[in-house]
C-alpha cells in the first residue's frame, strides 16, 4: 500500500495504483475523457492533469502516473486549472457547437466539463475540422466531426469485445476513428460504445432524436433476454420504454449489456396482445376479462387434473410461475414443465443446474472447457468475462461443439458428446490441461442437453468435473449456462412434472385436454393435440397465441415487478417501469383473479404475500441480489449414465442471437440486425 | 579548433572506402575483443567518465543511460535500439555515418549491447534513407562474415545480432518510445512514461534507445580513453560533435568539431561564412528545427554546446545550424516549421493534435499579416498550452520555434500585420 | 498551404485490384525479414511487408502503391487484425494508398530546403510535368509530385527524392535537366547535382585532409 496525500487528504491505495485512483479514493473528482477503469490507459486527452510534488514541475496526467509512497498531489492549483482549461480549449476548437441537435446533449461529458473548464468564447478563428460520418451498422450512429479521439471505442472493441474492427487511421489532425473499409461492427456488445463515447460521436441509431435525458423516468431493473440477468436501467417517458442502459453490477455484467438486450425495446410495442381473446366459431375474438375467464372455467369443468397441463416460458417471472404452479396443484394437475427446449436438466440438486463458479468466478479460473455452448451468442456479456480472463492470463479454453470465433483463442476438441468420454478416460491432451488447473471450469450449454442423450452428457460432464478436480470444497467448476431468463427460477420452484406428471412431450399430441401456456412460445406448437384447449397467457402474439383458444394479455418484463434467477442462481428483481398496455395485467394477478373464478382462490392477495410464498417454496428466494460462492460438498452425480453419450454432434442452442424470444422477434431493430449479421452468414455458409 | 587527429568520423564525406577494409584502415574494429574483455561495468564507467551526452537532441548522459539497464536479466532479453530515424529539419549527420562510416556504428552497437547485456540490436533507419540502409546492411553483412558480430562476436564469447529495420515516413518515430512502437509493428505513437524503456521497452523487455552518433563514437572513446574525449570541448559538454550547417551560408556542409566552438567561428571557418557576410545575418536556429531561433546579436558570441545555448533560451539539439540571412522572411520560415509539426504530429494527445494545426493556421495568416495584433499574444499562449502538456516532446518542439520568433522578432510580426491592415482599409472597417 | 496528407478515406475503389498475392521474390524477402524478430513478434514485420507490397506493385504494375487487398494479405501473413494494418498503412507517409506515377517526385519544402530555393524546384517540377496540385499524377502516368517534409539531407538542400534516390543541391536548371532525363528513362547518378563530395563544402573537404588515404580502394 502507498500513502498518498491528495489536497491534504491522506489516503492509502494499493501499490501500482494511478494518481487518479488515489484522487478518487480521497473523494476528489478528476475530470477525464479517455480514461476508463475497464480499459487500458491511453493518457491522451490530457484532461486529468494534476500537480505532483517532487515530480518535474509541470502538470501530469493522473491516469497514467503511478503512485509512490509519500506522494503529495494537488488537484486544484493554478497550474492544474490552466492545464485543464487548455485541454478543454483544444478539444473544443474542432468540436462542433451543435449541442442543440446532438443526442448526447444533457448527458455529455464534454458539455459537463466545459461548464467547469470551458471559456465563454472561442479564440479559434479558423475553420473547424469536418469529418465524414461512417456507417458502422444498424445500432451505432456516428457523427465523426464530434469525435475527440479519446479512443475509448477502439479500446473497448479491441480489448473487451475482442472484435478489433475499429481503429484510428491516418495521423495528427487527420486521424479518423472508424473501420477504414466500411463494415458493420461485428460485436454483439457494440451498443456499449454509445455509453463509452464521452461525446456525441457515437450515439444510438434507433434512439436518434427521440428524447432528452431529463425527460426520462429511470427505473432500475433486470434484463431477461438471456439468462445472465444483466442489471439494467429502463428509461421511459409516459407509457413508452425509450431505451435500456446497463447498470453497474460488478458480479454480473460489470457495466456492459448485449445488443439484443439493449435494442430489442421496439419489440415491446409491436405484436402485443393488449386485450383478452376468446375463440368463438373457430376464430379468436376480442373479449372481456370475465368472458375469457368464464370460457376457461367452463372448459375446465369436469376435466380431471391429470388431463390439465401447464408450460412456463423463457421470460417468466418467478411469481407468475409459482402462481400457475399453485393453481395447477389446486386443479389436481402434476403436468408441469419449463424446459421448452427439452433440455435434460436434473433438478434434484441446485448445483446440477446452475453456473456454480459464478460469473465473477470466471476471473479465477485457470482452464475452461466449453461443452455444447456458444457463449458469445448465448450470453455475450458472460462471454466478455471469459475473454477478460483469457486476456489477463492467456488460459487454455477447450471447446466441444460447433462454435465460431468466441473472441478468444480456443482449442476445438470435437463436436460430439463422445469427446467427453475421451477426456474422462484421459486419452485427450486437454484432459491433462484440466487436471493441471487449480480452478478448472466446465461450462455446459443447453445445446449439450437437448439431445436424446442430454442426461448422459450432463452426467458425463459432472464425472469429468470430478475427475479433473473441479469439484472441491474450495471451488465448484461445474457450470450450466442457460439461455432462458426464467429457467433457473422455474427449476428452483420445481416447475417440472410432479409424481406421475407429464413433461412437455407428454402434454403434446393430446396428452392433456387443457394446456396453459405461460408465455411459452419456444416449442413446436403444431404438436399440441388438435382437441387440446389452449390458454395462452402472455404479452406477444407469437406462436402460442396463434394456437390459443383463449388469450390472456400479460405483462412484459418492463411492465411488472418480478423476480428472476439468473444462470448463476442469483435472485434478482425487475421493476415495473411502465404499465402493461390496454387490458393487459401483471401475470400473477391474472392467475390470482382466475383462481377465484375457478373456485380455488390462491392464498395471496398482494405481492408481499406471494413473495413470502416464494421463500416458503424455496428459501433461495429470500436471498435477493447476493450470491454466496458455492463449494461442492457432495460429489454424488446427476442421474444420467455417462457412458450413453452419443456421437451425434451438439446442435447450436441459439441460431440467431438477435431473435430468440417474443420481444426480440417482434423488434424491427433486431430484424435489421438479423439481415445485417445473420442472413449474409447463412448465405455464405450455403 | 579540432585537428584531424582528434576527429572520430574520418570518412565523414565518403572520400574513402566505407567497407570493412577501409574501416579497419581507419582504426575501426581494432582491439574490440579486448574492449569487451574489460567487462560491462568498465565500459559503462568509461563512457560515463567521457562525459558523452546523447547526440540525438536531448543531451542525456549516455553512460548514465546505459547504467539504467538491469545488471541481471530476469529472463527477458535486453535490447539496444539505435535511433537512425534522423528527421529533425536541419539535421543530416547520421546519414553520413550510415553511408560513409557504417562500421563505426556496427562496432558501437556491439560494444553498447555488450555493456547492457543485450544480444541483439535493432537499428531503426528512417525509410527515406533507402540507399543508406542498404549500405548499413552491407556493412553488417561484412561484419557477420568476418566474425565480428554474430555468434561469439570478435571471439569475445558474446553472441550478438544486429538488424536493420526501415521506417516508413514519420518524424515522430524519432521519439524513442514511438520508435519502439513502430518497431513492434504499430503506429508510431509515443508511449506513456513511466515505464521507461530500460524497464519495459521493445517487446516489454529492458531496452535502451540511443542516437546513431552516440553509439558510433563509443568505440573510439573506448580505444582512446575517456580522458582524451573529455579533454575536448568544455566542462559538461565534452567531446566532438557533428555539426550540420545549412541555410544561408556560402558553403553548407557537415563538419566534426569540438563542442563549445563559437557559432561564428563554426560558420565562418567551415561553411564559408554567412551569405553576404556576417553582418547580413538575421538569425540562426542552432540545433535543428525544434529549438528556438537566436538573433544575430546572440549569434555573435554564443558557444555551440548544450549549456551555452540553453543559457540563451535555445538549445544544442542535434547541432543542426540553420542560418538565415537578412533576406529571410522569418515568419514564413517558422510558419513552414509549424506546418512540419502539424504534419508530423501523431494525433494521439489533445494539445499537440489540435494545437499544431491551430498554430500553423495562425502562422500562415501572419505570413500575410492577416491577423490582429492581439493574436500574437494568443499564439504565444497557445504555444504555452502545448508545451509541457503532451505525452512526448513533439509538443514542446512545435511550440519553441514560434516562441523564439515572438521572443526575438515580435516587431516583424507587428509590422506585417500593420502593413496588411494599411493595405486593406476596407477590411479594417469591417472588423 | 497544401496539406498533402493522405486521408483515411479509402477513395481508390476504381483501381483497387480484387486480390493480391506476394510473388516469389517477395516471399523470399519475407522469409528473411521474419527471421529478424523473436517468435510471436511477427507484427514487427508490418512496415517491411508493406514496403515489399509497394515494391512488388512497382514491379508488376509500374506503380508503387499499397492496395487495400494487399493490406489484408499482409494482415493475414502476420496474424494481425486488418484494421491494425490499415492504421499503419495510413500513418506512415511512404505508403501510397493510391497509385503513383513511374517517378514519384518527393520535393522537400521544409525550412532548410525552402531557404535554399525549394520553391524553384517545386515550380520547375510543375512546369515540366504539367501537374498542378500535390499528390497528383501527370496525364502520361510518368510523374507524381508529393510535398514531403525534411528528408535529412539539409546541407545539400534543396533535395528532390525520386523513388528511392536523393537528388541534392537542386535548382531550377538542374531540376529541369533531371526531369528531362527521367522522361528519357535515363536517370542520372544520384546525389549532388553540382558534383559535391557528399556533405563536404563546395570546393572539397576542408577537414580530414591530413589523413592518409584509405588503403581500401
Amino acid at each position: 500500500m502507498a500513502k498518498v496525500t491528495v489536497d491534504g487528504i491522506e489516503v492509502e491505495v494499493p501499490n501500482g495504483s494511478s494518481v487518479l485512483q488515489a484522487c478518487e479514493a480521497a473523494g476528489i473528482e478528476i475530470p477525464r475523457f479517455c480514461y476508463h477503469e475497464r480499459l487500458s490507459v491511453a493518457g491522451n486527452c490530457r484532461m486529468c492533469m494534476v500537480e505532483i510534488e517532487k515530480a518535474p514541475p509541470k502538470p501530469h496526467a493522473s491516469c497514467a502516473f503511478p503512485v509512490n509512497d509519500g506522494m503529495v498531489v494537488h488537484t486544484d492549483t493554478p497550474m492544474v486549472r490552466a492545464a485543464r482549461r487548455a485541454a478543454m480549449e483544444f478539444l473544443l476548437i474542432n468540436h462542433p457547437l451543435d449541442c442543440p441537435i446532438c443526442d448526447q446533449g444533457g448527458e455529455c461529458d464534454l458539455q459537463d466539463q466545459a461548464v467547469a473548464y470551458g471559456k465563454d468564447g472561442s479564440r479559434y478563428a479558423e475553420n473547424k475540422r469536418a469529418v465524414k460520418d461512417k456507417n458502422i451498422g444498424p445500432l451505432v450512429q456516428t457523427v465523426m466531426t464530434r469525435c475527440i479521439h479519446c479512443t475509448r471505442c477502439i479500446r473497448f472493441i479491441t480489448e473487451v469485445a475482442g472484435v478489433p474492427d475499429l481503429g484510428a487511421t491516418a495521423r495528427g489532425e487527420n486521424m479518423e476513428v472508424g473501420t477504414y473499409v466500411q463494415k458493420a461492427l461485428g460485436s454483439e456488445l457494440s451498443g456499449n460504445l454509445i455509453d463509452l463515447c464521452p461525446v456525441g460521436a457515437l450515439t444510438s441509431k434507433p434512439y436518434a432524436f427521440t428524447a432528452r435525458p431529463w425527460e426520462l423516468r429511470k427505473t432500475d431493473s433486470v434484463d431477461v433476454l438471456d439468462a445472465v440477468g444483466c442489471n439494467i436501467r429502463v428509461d421511459t417517458r409516459g407509457p413508452e420504454v425509450l431505451r435500456i442502459l446497463p447498470r453497474l453490477n460488478e458480479d454480473v455484467n460489470e457495466e456492459w449489456l448485449g445488443d439484443k438486450s439493449r435494442f430489442s425495446i421496439d419489440g415491446l410495442k409491436r405484436r402485443r396482445v393488449d386485450t383478452p381473446w376468446v375463440k368463438r366459431d373457430g376464430t379468436l375474438q376480442k373479449a372481456t376479462w370475465p368472458a375469457a375467464f368464464a370460457a376457461i372455467a367452463a372448459k375446465l369443468k369436469g376435466v380431471a387434473g391429470a388431463r390439465i397441463g401447464a408450460i412456463a416460458g423463457d421470460l417468466c417471472d418467478a411469481e407468475s410461475m409459482l402462481a400457475l404452479k399453485d393453481l395447477m396443484a389446486s386443479l389436481g394437475s402434476q403436468n408441469l414443465d419449463c424446459r421448452q427446449d427439452g433440455a435434460k436438466l436434473d433438478a434434484a440438486r441446485r448445483d446440477f443446474y446452475v453456473f456454480n463458479s459464478s460469473i465473477a468466478g470466471i476471473e479465477e479460473a485457470d482452464a475452461i472447457l466449453i461443452v455444447g455452448s456458444d457463449p458469445r451468442h448465448e450470453a455475450p456479456v458472460l462471454n466478455a468475462r471469459i475473454r477478460k480472463r483469457f486476456v489477463a492470463g492467456n488460459i487454455p479454453v477447450g471447446v466441444i461443439g460447433p462454435t465460431g470465433d468466441l473472441t478468444y483463442k480456443t482449442q476445438h476438441l470435437g463436436d460430439t458428446p463422445s469427446v467427453l468420454a475421451a477426456l474422462i478416460a484421459g486419452s485427450l491432451p486437454f484432459a491433462e490441461v484440466l487436471k493441471a488447473a487449480k480452478k478448472p471450469m466446465i461450462i455446459l450449454g443447453q445445446g449439450a442437453l437437448v439431445g436424446i442423450d442430454g442426461a448422459a452428457v450432463l452426467a458425463a460432464c459432472w464425472q469429468l468435473a470430478a475427475t479433473v478436480g473441479a469439484l472441491s470444497a474450495e471451488w465448484h467448476g461445474f457450470n450450466v449456462l442457460h439461455t432462458a431468463a426464467a429457467r433457473v427460477g422455474a427449476l428452483d420452484l420445481g416447475f417440472l412434472p410432479g409424481p406421475g406428471g407429464k413433461d412437455l412431450a407428454g402434454m403434446l399430441g393430446g396428452g392433456v385436454d387443457v394446456l396453459w401456456l405461460l408465455g411459452a412460445d419456444e416449442f413446436d406448437t403444431s404438436k399440441i393435440g388438435a382437441n387440446t384447449f389452449v390458454v395462452y397467457q402472455g404479452h406477444h402474439g407469437d406462436a402460442g397465441a396463434a394456437r390459443a383458444d383463449v388469450i390472456l394479455p400479460g405483462a412484459a418484463y418492463t411492465e411488472k415487478n418480478g423476480t428472476y434467477v439468473n444462470t448463476e442462481g442469483r435472485v434478482q428483481r425487475g421493476q415495473l417501469a411502465v404499465y402493461p398496455p390496454g387490458e393487459a395485467r401483471e401475470d400473477w394477478k391474472i392467475l390470482r383473479a382466475f383462481s377465484e373464478v375457478a373456485g380455488h382462490p390462491l392464498p395471496y392477495d398482494d405481492l408481499a404475500a406471494l413473495r413470502a410464498r416464494l421463500e416458503q417454496v424455496n428459501p433461495v428466494f429470500a436471498r435477493v441480489g447476493f450470491l454466496p460462492r458455492f463449494a461442492c460438498t457432495d460429489q454424488t452425480a446427476p442421474v444420467g449414465n455417462p457412458t450413453l453419450a452419443s456421437t451425434t454432434p451438439f446442435p447450436l442452442a441459439v441460431a440467431n442471437y438477435y431473435k430468440t424470444d417474443q420481444i426480440s422477434r417482434a423488434s424491427p431493430t433486431m430484424t435489421i440486425c438479423t439481415e445485417t449479421y445473420v442472413t449474409p452468414k447463412l448465405a455464405a455458409a450455403e | 579548433m579540432l585537428t584531424d587527429k582528434d576527429r572520430i568520423f574520418t570518412n565523414l564525406y565518403g572520400v574513402h572506402d566505407w567497407g570493412l577494409q577501409g574501416a579497419r584502415a581507419r582504426g575501426d574494429w581494432d582491439g574490440t575483443k579486448e574492449i569487451l574483455a574489460r567487462g560491462r561495468d568498465a565500459i559503462v564507467d568509461e563512457i560515463k567518465a567521457s562525459g558523452l551526452r546523447g547526440r540525438g537532441g536531448a543531451g542525456f548522459p549516455t553512460g548514465l543511460k546505459w547504467s539504467f539497464m538491469p545488471k541481471q536479466s530476469d529472463g527477458r532479453p535486453h535490447y539496444l535500439v539505435v535511433n537512425a530515424d534522423e528527421s529533425e529539419p536541419g539535421t543530416c549527420k547520421d546519414r553520413d555515418i550510415l553511408r560513409n562510416d557504417p562500421h563505426k556504428l556496427v562496432e558501437g552497437c556491439l560494444i553498447a549491447s555488450f555493456a547492457m547485456g543485450a544480444n541483439a540490436a535493432y537499428i531503426y533507419v528512417r525509410g527515406e534513407f533507402y540507399n543508406e540502409a542498404q549500405r548499413l546492411q552491407a556493412a553488417i553483412d561484412q561484419a557477420y562474415e568476418a566474425g565480428l558480430i554474430g555468434k561469439n562476436a570478435c571471439g569475445s564469447g558474446w553472441d550478438f545480432d544486429c538488424y536493420v529495420h526501415r521506417g516508413a515516413g514519420a518524424y515522430i518515430c524519432g521519439e524513442e518510445t514511438a520508435l519502439i512502437e513502430s518497431l513492434e509493428g504499430k503506429k508510431g505513437m509515443p508511449r506513456l512514461k513511466p515505464p521507461f524503456p530500460a524497464a519495459s521497452g521493445l517487446y516489454g523487455c529492458p531496452s535502451t534507445v540511443n542516437n546513431v552518433e552516440s553509439i558510433a563514437v563509443a568505440p573510439t572513446i573506448m580505444r582512446r580513453g575517456a580522458a582524451w574525449f573529455s579533454a575536448l570541448g568544455r566542462q559538461g559538454n565534452t567531446g566532438t560533435k557533428l555539426f550540420c550547417i545549412s541555410g544561408h551560408v556560402n558553403k553548407p556542409c557537415n563538419v566534426e568539431e569540438e563542442l563549445g566552438i563559437p557559432l561564428r567561428e563554426l560558420i565562418e571557418t567551415y561553411a564559408g561564412g554567412v551569405r553576404g557576410g556576417w553582418d547580413n545575418l538575421l538569425a540562426v536556429i542552432p540545433g535543428g528545427s525544434s529549438v528556438p531561433m537566436i538573433p544575430k546579436s546572440i549569434c555573435d558570441d554564443v558557444l555551440m554546446d548544450f549549456d551555452s545555448l540553453r543559457a540563451v533560451r535555445s538549445g544544442l539539439g542535434t547541432a543542426a545550424v540553420i542560418v538565415m540571412d537578412k533576406s529571410t522572411d522569418l515568419i514564413k520560415a517558422i510558419a513552414r516549421l509549424a506546418q512540419f509539426y502539424k504534419h508530423e504530429s501523431c494525433g494521439q494527445c489533445t494539445p499537440c493534435r489540435e494545437g499544431t494545426g491551430w498554430m500553423m493556421r495562425v502562422m500562415n495568416r501572419m505570413v500575410e499579416g492577416r491577423a490582429e495584433l492581439a493574436e500574437i499574444d494568443t499564439l504565444e499562449q497557445v504555444t504555452r498550452q502545448i508545451e509541457g502538456h503532451t505525452i512526448c516532446a513533439l509538443g514542446d518542439a512545435a511550440a519553441w520555434p514560434i516562441q523564439g520568433l515572438i521572443r526575438h522578432f515580435r516587431p516583424v510580426i507587428e509590422e506585417r500585420i500593420a502593413a496588411y491592415k494599411a493595405g486593406k482599409p476596407m477590411q479594417m472597417a469591417a472588423e | 498551404m497544401a496539406d498533402n496528407h493522405i486521408t483515411a478515406e479509402h477513395g481508390a475503389a476504381a483501381v483497387e485490384p480484387t486480390s493480391f498475392e506476394f510473388d516469389a521474390q517477395s516471399n523470399a524477402a519475407i522469409e528473411r525479414i521474419l527471421k529478424k524478430f523473436p517468435a510471436g513478434k511477427q507484427a514487427s514485420a508490418v512496415l517491411p511487408l508493406l514496403d515489399l507490397v509497394q515494391r512488388q506493385m512497382k514491379r508488376q504494375t509500374g506503380s508503387a502503391w499499397v492496395p487495400r487487398v494487399a493490406m489484408d494479405e499482409t494482415a493475414r501473413r502476420l496474424d494481425m487484425a486488418p484494421i491494425r494494418v490499415y492504421e499503419v498503412a495510413t500513418f506512415y507517409l511512404m505508403f501510397n494508398t493510391k497509385p503513383v506515377g513511374t517517378y514519384h517526385l518527393q520535393v522537400c519544402t521544409t525550412t532548410p530546403c525552402w531557404l535554399r530555393g525549394s520553391d524553384q524546384v517545386v515550380k520547375t517540377c510543375r512546369d515540366v510535368t504539367g501537374i498542378k496540385g500535390w499528390g497528383e499524377t501527370s496525364a502520361d502516368g510518368a510523374f507524381t509530385i508529393t510535398e514531403v517534409e525534411c528528408l535529412g539531407a539539409c546541407v545539400n538542400a534543396p533535395v528532390l527524392q525520386v523513388n528511392d534516390d536523393f537528388y541534392e543541391d537542386m535548382d531550377a536548371d538542374s531540376t529541369k535537366a533531371l526531369l528531362e532525363a527521367l522522361k528519357r528513362g535515363e536517370p542520372p547518378p544520384v546525389g549532388s547535382m553540382t558534383g559535391r563530395q557528399g556533405s563536404a563544402p563546395d570546393g572539397g573537404p576542408q577537414t580530414l585532409t591530413t589523413l592518409a588515404p584509405s588503403t581500401g580502394d
